[in-house]
């Protein structure tokens, strides 16, 4: 890997630990204290830090290096959090971020973004200059080494202790780390009941390169933490460190090879060990002396000597269990191109085209075998698309996270108090369409903070808690996922949308509208209904375009609004963009696909209801009013009418329609290939594919066709069931 | 930020202040290393020592080992709670010899 690599990759993961640490300080301020998420803001800072000194960016190991001094103290418990602490963190998060944008842009930071960032660190400095008034006061002089107390409990119990060995490399300390705040961190995870510094390595000041490190530890550690989060604490330097960690009761054994693995003579070390009262001198003695006669494995001789005894085998085992899962958990993700991907779900698509092809073929020679052939191939092909497809599935948790940050600064920016529920977010969809889809729900989240929710004064007034709620949601149905972006708020207020709608043209004045028609004006372009245009809303830009911009997903967007309780805006998506599960029909001569995940049943259309039917649109589905469309009349098929016709009933949202065709052909993977721009008006189609004949069949918009179907029925005064 | 120093052919004092750390590790090699060439005994006042990390420690050992293998007394006075806090999470007073924090201008 090259440096220009390196630097890729240290900014890709520098953002992702950004994302991690505003996370985590969002969550703070409701899990007031929680050590883990302080740790984790630390971290994230402490490792961009590390890794920009690997860089050599100097700017931002500086600027980072205070935020994360403040961050250490809190840590240390030396500073408490609170808001105004949350939002400087918040602020020095952005402003790091800014500044491992101009490392990614590979220049250096303007005037702008250094002054920023003095004045942040000026602010910061203050938190951290609270603490040195402190020890100025208090440490002006000498005092006595009053602490040694707690440590000399810890000599006779050492057969309890975790026995930790530490050399640090000679770059620890150029890459931004310091070895003592391991080792201070390491207090936090339990208590270190005696520590040896290994000063061997250290040359005198005459040869010292004071910027490389030679330090070393040997500590007798005592903590009922697993060891994959003793091991963690060592994360940052597992690679120019040299960490030993041996589980209470560990074999004399593999002390042995702890002495033989260290740089230091194996007497001097064997005196450590002692110091540290992890072995007694006793045991020292016997394992040197083994290793003498050094002919078989050193576990060999000591279980024949029986001086191991059973648990410390099972210790040992457990050991070696924790060390080869903890390296399975660091294998467990790969980075991969999203343009790599993107090519493999292309080739997907192909080859089901083309498996579905040889079928027909098969089929069409008649032969059994090459037919049994071709369909465990197109079985195959099948599954590999389908787990190709979960590849690109993502949860839309993270996104959801996002909008923590936009609420907390925007309801400070409105002077509300607004919460954000988030549920949902283990959701999965497609990686493109939630890209795709971060912008609109900005702006329907600032709409909903800005309009819906009311004033604290108006909520308190109308018997509402004074502290507005906002609600995201995520969940599967029927193909689709569902995004909801609710608020408990005034709701939509009829009238007025359509007073506007009516002074803007946008209907005519006597016009007679469903409710949901009403709701659906505020997608229109040009419209706004906020008196006072404000800074985030109320421009009229904006809902025109988050329509425009779900409908380009094949989406669609509705809402619900309940006056003086809340309006919700449902945005329905397609899981995917790029493979469908589909239904093949035949009318005339030509093919249709119809998503399979939105048909739910296929009846025949008897002759009697044929008749009955003609003249009114809809027919009987035991019992239920099914209003239904001829695909035949829709798309002007020409050719002879079959004698037994086929309804698909299929299902979008709420409402069900029925779909009239000549033949039903069956299931079919379906590649999506976009429709050229010249066809994009065209209602009713969302597609098109290649059939394995070579044949290109046309894929039903089926959101469109129903809603097409339903208002039509709607108008002539029937309700849905 | 300045080092203070009187020195006399046989002894150096000298204070070090402001912050022991990796930023500083090595201008701050080269302020205490001249005193060890000159002097036969140096007493180094760490009381306006306002931070130290593993590079200032390390220092301390460097110009500690320096001064044992030339055959020269060092000692650190008047340790700053920061110096002390450190010395003691990594138990190193003996190495430093406690009797310079029991007894300020020891002797040996």
């Amino acid at each position: 890997m090259d440096l220009d690599d390196a630097l890729k990759t240290y900014i890709i993961e520098s953002r992702e630990l950004l994302e991690q640490m505003e996370d985590a300080l969002l969550r703070i301020e409701q899990a007031q204290d929680d050590p883990e998420i302080i740790n984790a803001i630390f971290r994230a800072a402490h490792t961009i830090k590390g890794s920009a000194g690997l860089f050599g960016l100097e700017y931002i190991v500086a600027f980072t290096h205070v935020a994360e001094s403040v961050l250490d103290k809190v840590r240390g418990n030396a500073l408490h959090i609170d808001p105004e602490l949350v939002a400087l963190l918040l602020e020095s998060g952005d402003h790091i971020g800014t500044l491992v944008e101009h490392a990614a842009q590979g220049d250096e930071p303007d005037a702008d973004s250094e002054r920023h960032g003095a004045e942040l660190i000026a602010r910061l400095n203050t938190y951290l200059g609270h603490r040195d008034e402190q020890t100025a006061a208090k440490g002006g002089m000498p005092v006595e080494h009053a602490p040694q107390i707690e440590r000399e409990g810890g000599h006779s119990v050492a057969t309890d202790n975790w026995h930790i060995s530490l050399r640090f490399g000679k770059d620890v300390l150029r890459n931004g780390m310091d070895p003592l705040s391991f080792v201070r961190y390491l207090g936090t995870l339990g208590r270190i009941i005696r520590i040896v510094t290994v000063v061997e390595a250290v040359p005198p000041i005459s040869q010292l390169d004071a910027e490389s490190c030679h330090l070393g530890f040997e500590i007798s550690f005592q903590s009922d933490a697993d060891k994959a989060t003793i091991e963690g604490a060592f994360e940052f330097v597992r690679d120019d460190c040299l960490v030993h960690i041996m589980p209470p009761h560990s074999k004399v054994a593999e002390y042995l090879d702890l002495i033989r693995d260290l740089p230091e003579e194996e007497m001097k070390l064997g005196e450590m060990l002692v110091k540290c009262g992890t072995l007694t001198l006793d045991e020292l003695k016997k394992a040197l002396q083994k290793q003498a006669d050094w002919q078989r494995p050193i576990g060999e001789v000591l279980l024949e000597n029986n001086i191991v005894r059973p648990e410390v085998v099972a210790a040992a085992l457990d050991k070696q269990k924790q060390v080869k899962d903890s390296k399975t958990v660091e294998n467990n993700l790969i980075r991969v191109d999203a343009e790599k991907l993107d090519q493999l779900i292309n080739l997907i698509g192909e080859l089901t085209i083309a498996s579905a092809g040889t079928a027909l073929v098969a089929q069409r020679a008649g032969i059994s075998e090459l037919q049994e052939a071709a369909s465990t191939l197109s079985r195959l092909v099948e599954e590999v698309r389908d787990t190709a497809l979960t590849l690109r599935m993502v949860q839309i948790g993270g996104t959801f996270n996002r909008f923590q940050r936009v609420v907390r600064d925007v309801s400070k920016e409105l002077g509300k108090d607004i919460e954000l529920v988030i549920s949902g977010a283990e959701t999965e969809l497609d990686k493109t369409v939630v890209e795709k889809i971060g912008d609109p729900l900005t702006h329907l989240v600032r709409n909903s903070m800005d309009h819906g929710i009311e004033s604290a004064e108006v909520r308190l007034a109308g018997g509402k808690p004074a502290k507005g709620t906002l609600r995201l949601n995520a969940y599967h149905d029927s193909g689709s996922i569902v995004i909801e972006v609710g608020d408990d708020g005034g709701g939509l207020k009829k009238e007025k949308i359509l007073q506007k709608a009516i002074e803007k043209g946008l209907v005519a004045p006597d016009a007679n509208l469903s409710d949901k028609e009403i709701f659906n004006l505020i997608f229109e372009a040009g419209f706004s209904t906020a008196d006072t245009v404000s800074n985030l809303s109320g421009r009229g830009v904006g809902m025109d375009v988050v329509r425009r911009n779900i409908n380009a997903l094949r989406g669609s967007i509705d809402i619900e609004s309940e006056p003086g309780a809340g309006t919700t805006i449902r945005i329905r998506l397609p899981l995917t963009l790029a493979i469908i599960d589909g239904f093949l029909v035949g009318v005339g001569s030509s093919s249709f696909v119809i998503p399979l995940d939105l048909v739910v049943e296929c009846i025949e259309l008897s002759e009697e209801d044929k008749y009955a039917a003609e003249a009114r649109n809809y027919l009987s589905l035991r019992g239920q009013v099914l209003p239904y469309m001829r695909l035949r009349d829709l798309f002007d098929v020409k050719g002879e009418r079959v004698r037994r016709e086929n309804v698909v009933v299929v299902q979008y949202g709420n409402a069900r329609a029925g779909l009239v065709v000549d033949t039903l052909q069956g299931e079919f993977q379906t590649v999506i290939k976009p429709m050229g721009r010249i066809f994009s008006h065209v209602n009713g189609i969302g597609g098109s594919t290649i059939l394995g004949s070579g044949e290109v069949a046309l894929i039903l918009d089926v959101p469109r066709l129903v809603q097409r179907v339903t208002t039509q029925v709607e108008k002539n005064g029937l309700e849905l069931a | 930020m300045a080092q203070h120093e009187k020195s006399k052919a046989a002894t150096a004092h000298f204070a070090i202040e402001g912050e022991m750390t990796i930023y500083r590790a090595a201008e701050l090699k080269d302020t205490i290393k001249p005193h060890i060439d000159h002097a036969g005994v140096i007493e180094i006042d760490l009381s306006k020592v306002s931070e130290i990390d593993s590079a200032g420690l390390q220092l301390l050992i460097a110009a500690k080992l320096e001064a044992m293998i030339r055959d020269k007394q060092l000692h650190f006075v008047g340790h700053s709670k920061p110096v002390l806090e450190l010395l003691d999470l990594c138990d190193l007073g003996g190495f430093f010899g406690d009797q310079v924090v029991i007894f300020p201008l020891g002797t040996h």
